[in-house]
C-alpha cells in the first residue's frame, strides 16, 4: 500500500505493530491506541519515533496530554463511508493544535483526497497505486471552498469579502 | 432569485469535471460499482428498476425560467421528455444514461443548476418556503439564510459522510409551508427583543420507518451563529450515531436515544468551543448573500383591478382563482400556484413542453421566477392581479390550470414501484384512481382541503405520516396491502396520522378513501370544519367504524 506523504509517494519509516508484537530495539514505531495508553512512558522513552493508530470510535481528546511528543496519529477510515475520522482530523487539527503528521489509514481513495486535506490530513496510505499517482492532480481539482477549516485554504465568503473591499478602494 | 456569481460557477464547473472523471474511470472497470455508488449518490444518480435515475437540485425551490428551460431541454435531450417534482423541492429524470450524465450537469452548470448532494448521507438540498419572500406577513427572507446553508453544507469536508442523509428546512412564516417538524434540523426564523435576527432550532424529525415530530433544542440561536450551531449538531451526529443499522442512523434515533436534554447538553458544549471562531458570520457576509438576491420592481397597481372583476363572472375562472391564487405581501399582485396534479395523471410531472411554456409565462407575468414547493406543485410568485385572467387562460391550455390545490386530488405520492427499486407497492396508480373517484370539482370543493399522501414503502418519500390522509403501500405475503392513518399533518401543528384499521388490498383502497371522507362529511361540525380538525376532535374511533363496518 504506497504512502503519500508532503504531496508525493514516499517511503513509510514506521513499521506497525499489533497489540502483541514484541517490541523492536530501535526504529519508528505505529502502534495502536490501546497499547500506547497502557505503556505510553515506557513506549515514549524508547529510541525511534513513536506513532499511534487512533480508533474512530474512541475519543480523541485522551491523546491530548502525549501530542507534543508523538510523531503519527493515524486515524481510521474502516470503509470509505464512515466519516468519523475527518471530526477527529479537525479536532487534533483545530482544536487540540496537533502539528505533527496525521495519516488517513483504511479504505483511503482517490475521491476523497480533498476532504481528507481540508480536515487536516497531510499523509495517506493509499489502498490503490493509481490512485496515489494520481494525488497531486487530484488534490488540485477544486479551487473553491465554501467552509472555513484549519487548512488555511481562503473559504468563498472570505474571498468575496476581499473583493468587495478591493473594489472598494478605487471608487 | 440568487444570482451565481465566479465563485459559485468555478466550484459547480469543477464539481462537474470530478464527476466527469469519476463516471469514466466507473466505465473502464477502474473504480468497482461499490466504490462508485457512493459517488454516484452524492451528485443524485441512483440506480432504479429500469434505468438510472438523476435527482437534481432546486435549492429552497426558486428557479429563474432560463433554469426551467434548461430543465427542459435537459428532459428532451437526455431523458424521455418530463421531470418529475419531488416533495424536497427536487427534480428527477427517471430514464437518463449512465454516459450521458456528465454532459446534462454540464448543461445544468451552464444556468447555475447542481446536482450536489441530492442523495447519499450528506447535507440534502436546503428547503424552504415557497412563498419565501412574497408571503404576506413573513419576517424577512429565508432564502438568504438557506443560500449560506447552501454553500456552507456544500462539500463540506467533515459532513459528507455522515451516519445517514441529513435535511436542513427553514421557514420564516407563522404558516409553516416547508414541513420544519419532520426534517433532521428545522429551523424557524425569528426576531428577539432587540429585533435581531435568529432561529429557533428543532432537531430530530424525520419520516420513514421510525417517525418523529421535531423537538425544539434552542428557543433562539443568533444568526450570526446559525452556522456554528448547526456545525456543532452535525459533529455531534457525525460521531456518535449509529452506524451499525442503516434504519437506526437518522439523528432522530440518535436524539430519541440520548433524549433531547443530554443530546442538546452536548451539543452546547461542542457549540460553545466553536461559536467564536471563523464560523461566526458578520453583517457584511449576510448582505453581501443578500445583494445577490434579484428581487422585482413592483408596479403600484390596484387591488382589485377590472379585469379581475369582470373575469368574476366566470365560474372556470373563479373556481381555479379560488384556489389556486393567493394573497401577497404587494396587495396589487397574487401568488398563483399552479397544479401538477391534472385528474388521472401522476402527481408531479410535467412535460418539457410544460416546462418551456411556463418559463415562458413566468417571463411574461412573474418577472421570471418560478418556485417549487414540497407538495409537487409548482408556483409563480409575482402576478399581478390584473394578469390573473390571461394567465389562466394560458395556463389552462397547457394542462397547467386544475382547479385542485389544496384539495383531495392535489395529491403527495412518491413513484412506487413503477420506478422504484425499494418500492414494495405502486403508488401512482393509487393516486390516480383517487384523482378519478373525486374528479367532481364541486364535490372537491365540498370536502374541502384535505391533502391524501401516499408511500409505496416504509421509506416515506410520500410523506404518508403526515397527510390529513396517509396511504402505506406494504408487501404482505406477495400481495400489495395498504395500511390507511388519519389525522397526520406537516405544518406547524405537525402529528403523525393514526391508523385506522387492518390493511387493505390494492383495489379496495378508493373505496375506503371515500368511505373515510362520506364519514367525515356527516361528521363534521359545520362545512368549515377541516377533515383534520375534525379528526383531531373525535379521534379515529368513528372513521373506523364506519369504514369497518361493511368489510
Amino acid at each position: 500500500m504506497p504512502l503519500v506523504n508532503g504531496g508525493k509517494i514516499a517511503d513509510d519509516s514506521f513499521v506497525k505493530l499489533a497489540v502483541d508484537t514484541p517490541l523492536p530495539e530501535g526504529g519508528d514505531i505505529l502502534v495502536p491506541a490501546e497499547r500506547f495508553l497502557g505503556d505510553a512512558d515506557a513506549l515514549l522513552g524508547r529510541g525511534g519515533k513513536i506513532g499511534v493508530i487512533w480508533p474512530n470510535n474512541r475519543d480523541i481528546a485522551e491523546l491530548v496530554p502525549y501530542l507534543g511528543r508523538i510523531a503519527v496519529v493515524a486515524l481510521v477510515f474502516p470503509s470509505f463511508r464512515d466519516g468519523r475520522a475527518y471530526s477527529q482530523a479537525r479536532l487534533l487539527r483545530e482544536r487540540y493544535n496537533y502539528r505533527g503528521e496525521l495519516r488517513a489509514t483504511g479504505q483511503v481513495l482517490r475521491d476523497q483526497f480533498v476532504f481528507m486535506l481540508r480536515a487536516g490530513f497531510d499523509s495517506f496510505e493509499v489502498k490503490k497505486q493509481a490512485d496515489a499517482e494520481a494525488f497531486m492532480a487530484t488534490a488540485k481539482r477544486y479551487s473553491v471552498f465554501y467552509q472555513p477549516t484549519g487548512d488555511g485554504r481562503i473559504t468563498a465568503l472570505h474571498r468575496r469579502m476581499q473583493l468587495r473591499h478591493s473594489e472598494g478602494i478605487g471608487t | 432569485m440568487y444570482a451565481y456569481d465566479e465563485i459559485d460557477r468555478t466550484l459547480v464547473n469543477e464539481r462537474v469535471s470530478e464527476f466527469r472523471d469519476q463516471v469514466k474511470r466507473r466505465l473502464s472497470g477502474e473504480l468497482t460499482e461499490d466504490e462508485f455508488k457512493m459517488l454516484r449518490l452524492q451528485n443524485g444518480v441512483y440506480l432504479q428498476l429500469h434505468a438510472y435515475m438523476f435527482r437534481v437540485a432546486i435549492p429552497y425551490g426558486t428557479l429563474a425560467s432560463n433554469q426551467l428551460r434548461q430543465l427542459a431541454h435537459v428532459a428532451r435531450k437526455y431523458d424521455r421528455g418530463y421531470g418529475h417534482f419531488t416533495t424536497r423541492q427536487n427534480i428527477q429524470f427517471n430514464w437518463i444514461k449512465l454516459s450521458d450524465l456528465p454532459d446534462a450537469l454540464a448543461d445544468l452548470a451552464e444556468v447555475g443548476i447542481h446536482a450536489m448532494q441530492t442523495s447519499g448521507n450528506n447535507m440534502r438540498n436546503v428547503t424552504s418556503d415557497q412563498w419565501a419572500g412574497v408571503a404576506p406577513g413573513e419576517i424577512e427572507d429565508p432564502r438568504i439564510w438557506s443560500e449560506l446553508i447552501r454553500q456552507h453544507t456544500t462539500l463540506h469536508p467533515e459532513f459528507s459522510f455522515l451516519p445517514r442523509k441529513f435535511k436542513i428546512a427553514i421557514t420564516a412564516s407563522d404558516h409553516d409551508r416547508a414541513a420544519i417538524k419532520v426534517h433532521d434540523i428545522g429551523l424557524r426564523l425569528i426576531k428577539n427583543e432587540k429585533g435581531e435576527t435568529g432561529f429557533e432550532v428543532l432537531v430530530g424529525g424525520g419520516l420513514g420507518r421510525t417517525p418523529f415530530i421535531g423537538k425544539t433544542i434552542k428557543h433562539f440561536v443568533h444568526g450570526r451563529d446559525l452556522l456554528s450551531y448547526i456545525e456543532a449538531i452535525l459533529r455531534v451526529y457525525n460521531q456518535y450515531g449509529r452506524r451499525d443499522n442503516i434504519y437506526k442512523a437518522r439523528i432522530k434515533i440518535l436524539v430519541h436515544e440520548l433524549g433531547i436534554e443530554k443530546f442538546s447538553r452536548e451539543v452546547e458544549e461542542e457549540w460553545q468551543q466553536i461559536r467564536h471562531s471563523s464560523l461566526q458570520i458578520d453583517d457584511e457576509v449576510i448582505e453581501d448573500i443578500r445583494s445577490r438576491f434579484i428581487y422585482p420592481s413592483y408596479e403600484k397597481l390596484p387591488h382589485m383591478p377590472d379585469e379581475l372583476r369582470q373575469a368574476a363572472a366566470d365560474p372556470d375562472f373563479e373556481a381555479w382563482r379560488k384556489n389556486s391564487v393567493a394573497a401577497h405581501k404587494n396587495p396589487g399582485y397574487a401568488i398563483v400556484t399552479i397544479s401538477l396534479k391534472p385528474i388521472g395523471a401522476p402527481p408531479g410531472d410535467a412535460t418539457a413542453e410544460q416546462m418551456d411554456a411556463l418559463a415562458d409565462l413566468a417571463d411574461k407575468y412573474s418577472f421570471g421566477e418560478i418556485r417549487v414547493g414540497h407538495e409537487q406543485n409548482l408556483a409563480l410568485p409575482h402576478v399581478a392581479k390584473r394578469d390573473l385572467p390571461a394567465l389562466w387562460k394560458a395556463l389552462d391550455k397547457l394542462g397547467l390550470a386544475t382547479p385542485n390545490v389544496n384539495l383531495i386530488t392535489d395529491i403527495i405520492a412518491c413513484p412506487g414501484l413503477d420506478y422504484c427499486s425499494l418500492a414494495n407497492a405502486r403508488s401512482i396508480p393509487i393516486a390516480q384512481e383517487l384523482t378519478r373517484r373525486f374528479a367532481n370539482h364541486e364535490l372537491a370543493n365540498l370536502i374541502g382541503r384535505l391533502h391524501i399522501n401516499i408511500s409505496g414503502c416504509i421509506n416515506a418519500c410520500g410523506h404518508h405520516h403526515v397527510g390529513h390522509i396517509g396511504i402505506l403501500g406494504v408487501e404482505k405475503n406477495g400481495e400489495e396491502v395498504y395500511q390507511i392513518t388519519i389525522g397526520g399533518r406537516a405544518d406547524e401543528s405537525a402529528a403523525l396520522g393514526n391508523l385506522i384499521g387492518p390493511g387493505v388490498k390494492f383495489h379496495e383502497v378508493a373505496d375506503v378513501i371515500e368511505d373515510i371522507v362520506e364519514a367525515y362529511l356527516a361528521l363534521r361540525e359545520r362545512p368549515d370544519e377541516l377533515f383534520v380538525d375534525t379528526v383531531k376532535r373525535l379521534g379515529v374511533e368513528p372513521f373506523k367504524e364506519r369504514v369497518y363496518a361493511t368489510r
